[in-house]
């Protein structure tokens, strides 16, 4: 009888202690802001689930999720559609403005193998800068109207930008700024977050479901799926850059969309890029 | 202005295979506008590629191909350095031309 009871009191003690522990533990991570380990958790979650497809490779989107799909692309590749726009933007960053000055003035080593460096933090703005922002910015400040941030011109140009960086590991960083910190947050709890009608996060479709088919498409890995942009989709017969893929997401879980370029989805670019950091630019891109 | 017309020929020996690509919106007229005007059509009609003064590959055209269309095709008898001329019309009466040597 007392052997029993002290068995029980102490597995019960036991088991306290592992309540206890347990919800200690978690809450502290939660609690804590670490986009190192964020990075290297998404990054494994991928390579684990995965296993076959090559690191690099995932930057390719729905190319390295099936093997008919990557057939048809590499055939594909060799006349890509998005040459047309490609060619556009190399004419348009290279033809100045009114005032003689040109986009090249506006970026560090002239815009040229840059890619990978966007979106930044900026410390003074206290605010996350991404290159289509940036562009149109630069257009501004020299006296030029700014561009449609969804397609057309803005899709040129960047994915003149991409072209010269192709092959950049993306190289995001979070500099030591509360500010910084909180951006980054905010654009992974945005991913997280469920919406719209559907009651989608971006994470439902890809973080959960790459691979998998939604209809007739097969959905992207988010790890390096803004590696690619901007992308030529056969789907919109046309390019459209990041903010076109952000907003249609949205659309598409029948939610409402944001702007282009508002807050959250700068936030939400530049959490997915950190997450991405490591994997090569591989814009522009072209998808079904 | 640029050619609408991207073309890649390359000889492997027998056979000429032909790649190309072109610039054209491709309208069908049974689109509307975002004011739910209509589209005008607005499409290839005829699209020729031409070896050594003969046709050797036509395709005639109407609303329901592609935007910016691609078109893939092989024929034999063409040497490397051989010039291939291809061109377009459309149902607006516009037309471009383009040459390239068969690589």
């Amino acid at each position: 009888m007392k052997l029993r009871s002290a068995i029980y009191l102490a597995s019960a003690a036991f088991a306290l202690a592992v309540l206890t522990l347990a919800s200690t533990l978690p809450s502290d991570a939660a609690d804590k802001v670490d986009p190192v380990a964020d990075a290297k958790a998404f990054r494994k979650f991928f390579t684990d689930k995965f296993p076959k497809v090559k690191l690099e490779d995932f930057v390719n989107g729905p190319y390295s999720m099936n093997e008919d799909l990557h057939r048809q692309w590499q055939e594909k590749e060799q006349f890509p559609p998005y040459e047309f726009s490609l060619e556009m933007g190399k004419e348009m960053f290279s033809k100045p403005f009114k005032n003689g000055k040109s986009y090249a003035d506006c970026f560090p080593n002239g815009g040229i193998g840059v890619r990978q460096n966007y979106p930044y933090f900026d410390e003074k703005e206290g605010k996350v800068i991404t290159l289509e922002l940036a562009l149109n910015r630069c257009r501004e400040a020299n006296g030029e109207p700014p561009y449609s941030y969804v397609k057309d011109e803005m899709a040129a140009l960047t994915a003149y930008m991409a072209f010269t960086s192709r092959g950049k590991p993306m190289d995001i960083k979070i500099p030591n700024d509360p500010r910084a910190l909180a951006a980054y947050e905010n654009g992974k709890e945005y991913f997280y977050t469920r919406r719209g009608q559907l009651n989608f996060s971006c994470a439902t479709c890809h973080v959960q479901s790459p691979g998998e088919r939604v209809r007739a498409e097969i959905l992207a890995p988010a790890l390096g799926i803004v590696n690619a942009m901007p992308i030529y989709r056969s789907e919109w017969s046309g390019m459209g850059t990041t903010s076109r893929r952000f907003t249609t997401c949205n659309s598409q879980i029948r939610g409402v969309p944001l702007s282009p370029q508002d807050d959250e989805y700068r936030n939400v670019e530049y959490y997915l890029s950190y997450v991405s950091n490591g994997l090569p630019i591989s814009g522009p891109g072209a998808r079904p | 202005m640029a050619s609408t017309i991207r073309v890649r020929a390359t000889s492997s020996g027998e056979t000429t295979e032909v790649q190309a690509l072109i610039q054209h919106p491709m309208d069908s007229g049974f689109v509307k506008d975002a004011k739910g005007e209509i589209i005008p059509p607005h499409f290839i009609q005829q699209l020729t590629f031409e070896y050594d003064g003969k046709n050797v590959f036509t395709a005639d055209w109407g609303g329901g191909v592609s935007k910016d269309p691609y078109v893939k095709f092989a024929f034999k008898g063409a040497k490397k350095g051989d010039e291939l001329k291809i061109s377009w019309v459309d149902n607006k009466g516009a037309t471009d031309t383009t040459t390239a040597k068969i690589q």
